[in-house]
Formats: C-alpha cells, structure tokens, sequence
C-alpha cells in the first residue's frame, strides 16, 4: 500500500504530530509525504530526513500557504491517483483538510485511530473515549486521521526521501485566509509536553491561574493546560484546553489543579503516565484516576509546593 | 442590502440527537456498542449552539432557519427542541438504521440542493462518535467554503468571516457565501427554551422524509466488529501534605 502523509509545519519547522503520523502510516505501507505551503523548501528537506520516508511531494504555491481546505482538498485528491491512503494527524489542520478530501473520493474517514490492526482494520475512540471501536472498512482507498499520542514517534532524522515538485492545483476561489493570533508560548507545546500542569475554575480569575500554575509550571519544566471551565472564563487562552474536544495529551506526568475530572477532561488526559490531582474535595471524581492526590486548598498547597520542588532543584 | 437579498439568507443547522453529555456511556456487554437503551438522550452540545448562532443572526440579514435531523423517528424531540429555540422549521429524514457521516453530509447536500441556503451551521462534533467529518463533508460535496471550529461568525451578503480556534490559537479566515460553518464551543451560550415557546415550537411544521426520498446510497462503508471498554486506570494514594508530594515526586524522579 503507498501511503500519502500530511506534513504539518509552521512553515519552516516539521511539527512532532507529523512524526507520530508517519508512524500509523508505516503500519500500512510505503510512506510518501506531501508538503504544501510557501516557501517551504526547507520544510521538505527536513520531511526528506524523516525516517523511512520514501518520496516527498512538495506543492510549493501562495495558494497553499494557510492550508486552506478548499485549496488543499483537490491538490490530495490528484495525488491519491496514485496513492492507497490518505494519512493526517488529528490537528485542527488534518481534522479540516482530510473530511473534504474522503467526500471528493466518496470514502468515509476513519477518524482519529489509536491502532492499525489490519489493512482495513483501525481501532478508534468514541464517546470521550469510554469506549474503544474496531472498525473496519470496505473503502478501496483510506482517509485516516491519526491521534498522536497513541504512536511512538519516528525518529526525525535517518532518512532519505526523495523530493519532488507538484504542479499546483490553483485558488478554488471560496476562501481567503485573513489573520490569526498564534499565542507565542515559550512553554512546551501540550501534544509533546513531558509535563503538564493544567488549571481549572477553581483558580478564580487569569491574575491566580498565572500567579499560581505558571511558577509551578516552571518548577516542573512543564505546559500549561486548562479545562474548559478555565478558558471559558477566560483566565487561559482556548489553546490551552485539555479534553474531549481540546488538545489530547499524554505526558509522562499531568498535575490536574482545581480540576474536578469531568469525562470530557478526563478524555483528553487519562492516557498521562502519573496523573497527580489537587483538589479541596475528597470525592471529586478526578482522584478515581489519580496515582497520587492531594484532598487541599490549592491556594495554599500550589505554593507551597512550587517553593518546595524549587528549592530541591 | 436589498429585501430581495434577504429573502434569501436562509440557515440550515443539521441536528443529530446523541447520549446526553451528562449520562456516562456503558459499552454492552457482548461489545456491539454503547448502550442507548432507557438514558437520556439530548441535541449534540455543539448543534445547540449551531442553532443558537442562526437565531442570533437573525438580527442580522437571515431570515429563515430550518433545522435538519437524520436518524431514528425520535429525533424528531430534538427538532422539537431547535423550533422550541427559535427554528421556523424543521425536516426530519426518518432511518433506524445508524448513518455514516458520508451518507449524512449526501442527504444533506441534496436538502441544500432543494432548499439553497445561503449558510449551513452544523457541529463540529458529534460527541457520540466523535468523527468530526459531516461540515467538511457537505462542504466538499457542494463545492463550498468550510469555516470549521468557529468562535465568531460575521456575515455579510457575500461571505462569512469566521475566526476559527485552530491549534496554536486562533485564525480568521473569509469564505464565499453559500458556505458551511462548524461550531466550537465558545461561538456562543445557547439559551434555553421557554415554555410558551416550547408550546408554539408544536405546530410549527415538520416535514418527514426518508433517504430513499433523496436518492442517496447511504449503505455504510465501515462495519464496527467490537467495541470495549478502555483499559481502567485505578485510583492511587492521597498524601497527606505536600512534603510527602515531593518525598514521592522526587522518588519517581519527576523533578525538573
Ligand atoms: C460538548 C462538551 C465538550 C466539552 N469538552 C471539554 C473539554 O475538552 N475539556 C474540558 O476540560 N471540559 C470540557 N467540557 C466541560 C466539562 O463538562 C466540565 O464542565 C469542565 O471540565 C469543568 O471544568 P473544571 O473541572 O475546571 O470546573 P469544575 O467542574 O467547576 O471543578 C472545579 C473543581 O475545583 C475544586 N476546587 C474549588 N476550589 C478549590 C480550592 N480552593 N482548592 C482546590 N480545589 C478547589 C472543586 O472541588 C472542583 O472539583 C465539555 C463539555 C461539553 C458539554
Ligand atoms: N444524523 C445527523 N442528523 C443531523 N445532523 C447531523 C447528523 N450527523 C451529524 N450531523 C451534523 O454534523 C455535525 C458533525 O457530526 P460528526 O461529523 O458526526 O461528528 C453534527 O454536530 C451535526 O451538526
């Protein structure tokens, strides 16, 4: 099976979601890659240096610059002429870009997988992930989003692919792309964080949730992630949101602060190795998946512990 | 803008009647699914705030809001539930049997055939299966301009704007009208419905369809051989202070 890839990059570094992908697809077959964007010929150098990487398909063109679905779609769908599967990470790109493509092929996606069990075989999470499917498809060709942390990461470097030019497909005329506000963090990014630290609404106002999570953040060397109750009141920009329908994580350590633990926070950080919760209430349900709780005030036990962890450093 | 132009903004907001966010999913026991029998099931969170964005439009060029349900005759509850809200009507496409997202997005993109809406709000997720795929899908089907994960809408006769929440933060992006919008959960705060609404959304009217009325091949693609239940993590210990937090976390070596 040839499997086309879609390389995530800010425009000139390779994001660690595209590695984890390359991963799930090397369970189905030949890896190729496609880089679209402006100006990313470094971008295809370093995807060429990925490990067992055959070719990279570079559609270097203004067009593609903000990967633009509408833009985006007919470029994948020319290409997977000659391709078995389509194969994105589950980033709000890949989760934008890879529906639209499985309409135009008339194949239904396979949404987030967290393992390939067979040519046609996938298991996914559904409902906040209480539940785990296997499903298999009947489609000739795959459109498959994968969910990172469930695949060890290739290694960056090692390879040699191969690069190639692809003609561009051209503005499709629907969309423009206007502005954004990318929060520049000089924190870990949450998908690849080794630590995380999030806060919830029992931090009280953004003045608290910094004062308190973002010392201990540093004690630790972690991210910082919220609830949904954090950023909804506003004292955490949405990027930070950890569950269901935020970042889905599974650092080597999740410190929950103020979190009481709903399903659909817990979705997105149960698969976290240790997970440490504190919290005032006993019974929050956040402590029946904690490996170490701490039942307190967090405004008197957050920092004390930032003082203590840092003076042991 | 003209009132020829108005009376052709019309929204169609999609509508999918899943598990309560509330209730706690149980896999059956022979690992078939989920089981649905006798919990509460409600309008997917994020469709309810698709249908509160079409009526907070109104004020705003849109005229007409017809929401939209495909699955079992008790969705008709959650068409109940957008008129009640404030949707003119509804279309209810009668199928007991589970549809693929694919197959829903061609249903739907043979209503917007019928209907030529100027914008169609659906969720960005439906909390049951989770696909995040339907918006994209009737989007590509049409040949028009998706803004997913949308935390503001602006319309004017010719686009939508739409900021949307992508990864590192947020981008805006503007796309040609007609267009698909998904929502993210911060675009707005659904209201809920009164009870004199509740009463008028009853004879508001509802047409009922099948997808044979569509002509749509919806024969799914994807068989779910099982379904289980995820590993279980146990709950650990409670320390008692935060000297023997530290104690712990310096014994497992978690220190920067
Ligand atoms: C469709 C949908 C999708 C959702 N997606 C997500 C998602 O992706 N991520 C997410 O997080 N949520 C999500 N939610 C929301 C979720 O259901 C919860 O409402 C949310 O996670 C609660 O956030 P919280 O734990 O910060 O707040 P709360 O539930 O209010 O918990 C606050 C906790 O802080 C504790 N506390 C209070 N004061 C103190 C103190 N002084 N010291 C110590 N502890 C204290 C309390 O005991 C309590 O346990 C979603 C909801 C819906 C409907
Ligand atoms: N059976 C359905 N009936 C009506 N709308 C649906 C249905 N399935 C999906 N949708 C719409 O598509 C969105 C995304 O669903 P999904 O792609 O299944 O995650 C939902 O939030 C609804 O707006």
């Amino acid at each position: 099976m040839k499997t086309l890839v879609w390389v995530e990059h800010d425009g000139s570094v390779v994001k660690d979601s595209t590695l984890s992908t390359v991963a799930a697809a090397a369970k189905l077959g030949e890896v190729h890659l496609l880089v679209a964007g402006q100006g990313v010929d470094g971008v295809a150098q370093a995807a060429a240096r990925i490990a067992g990487v055959g070719k990279v398909h570079v559609a270097d063109d203004a067009v593609y610059a903000h990967a633009l679905a509408e833009n985006v779609a007919p470029l994948v769908v020319e290409l997977m002429g000659h391709h078995d599967a389509f194969v994105a990470p589950s980033t709000t790109t890949g989760k934008n870009i890879a529906p639209r493509v499985a309409a135009l092929l008339d194949v239904m996606q396979i949404s987030d997988i967290l393992s390939v069990e067979g040519p046609d075989t996938f298991t996914r999470p559904i409902y906040a992930g209480n539940a785990i499917a296997t499903v298999q498809t009947s489609d000739k060709k795959l459109v498959i989003t994968v969910r990172g942390t469930a695949f060890e990461k290739v290694a960056a470097e090692g390879g040699s692919g191969t690069i190639e030019a692809v003609t561009s497909t051209g503005d499709q005329g629907l969309s423009s792309f206007e502005g954004s506000e990318i929060a520049k963090n000089a924190r870990p990014e949450l998908t690849s964080a080794k630590v995380i630290v999030s806060g919830g609404r029992a931090l009280g106002s953004a003045e608290k949730f910094h004062e308190l999570i973002d010392p201990l953040a540093d004690a630790l060397g972690a991210g910082v992630g919220a609830s949904r109750a954090a950023v909804d009141a506003g004292y955490a920009p949405n990027d930070y949101q950890v569950g269901q329908t935020g970042k889905i994580v599974a650092p080597e350590v999740y410190v929950a602060v103020g979190i009481s633990g709903a399903i659909q926070h817990l979705a997105g950080m149960k698969d976290s190795k240790t997970i440490i919760a504190i919290n005032k209430d006993a019974d929050a349900p956040i402590f029946q998946v904690a490996d170490l709780g701490l039942v307190g005030d967090l405004f008197k036990v957050v920092p004390e512990l930032t003082e203590k962890l840092g003076a042991g450093a | 803008m003209t009132k020829e132009r108005d009376r052709r903004m019309k929204v169609i907001v999609p509508v999918k009647r899943v598990l309560d966010y509330n209730v706690k999913p149980r896999v059956k026991a022979d690992g078939t699914g989920v089981d649905l029998a006798n919990v509460k099931m409600s309008m997917n969170p994020f469709d309810e705030i698709a249908v509160e964005e079409a009526i907070r439009l109104k004020d705003k060029g849109v005229t007409e809001i017809v929401a939209v349900s495909i699955g079992e005759a008790k969705s008709q509850e959650t068409l109940r539930t957008a008129l009640a809200m404030g949707a003119d009507r509804a279309i209810l496409v009668v199928s007991e049997e589970k549809l693929e997202p694919l197959a829903v997005a061609k249903i739907l993109a043979k209503i917007c055939a019928e209907e030529q809406p100027s914008l169609v709000i659906c969720g960005k997720q439906a909390i049951d299966d989770d696909n995040n795929q339907t918006g994209q899908m009737l989007a590509g089907l049409l040949g028009w301009g998706q803004g997913t994960f949308a935390s503001k809408v602006e319309l004017t006769a010719e686009t939508a704007t739409v900021t949307r929440e992508v990864d590192g933060g947020a981008e805006t992006d503007s796309f040609k009208l007609p267009a698909v919008v998904t929502t993210d959960l911060r675009l707005n705060e659904p209201r809920y419905a009164s009870l004199p609404n509740i009463m008028k959304a009853k004879s508001k009217p509802m047409a009922q369809k099948t997808p044979a009325d569509y002509g749509v091949d919806v024969a799914p693609r994807i068989k779910t051989l099982k379904v289980v239940e995820p590993g279980k993590r146990s709950a650990g210990v409670k320390v008692a202070d935060v000297d023997e937090l530290v104690m712990k976390l310096s014994a497992m070596g978690i220190k920067k």
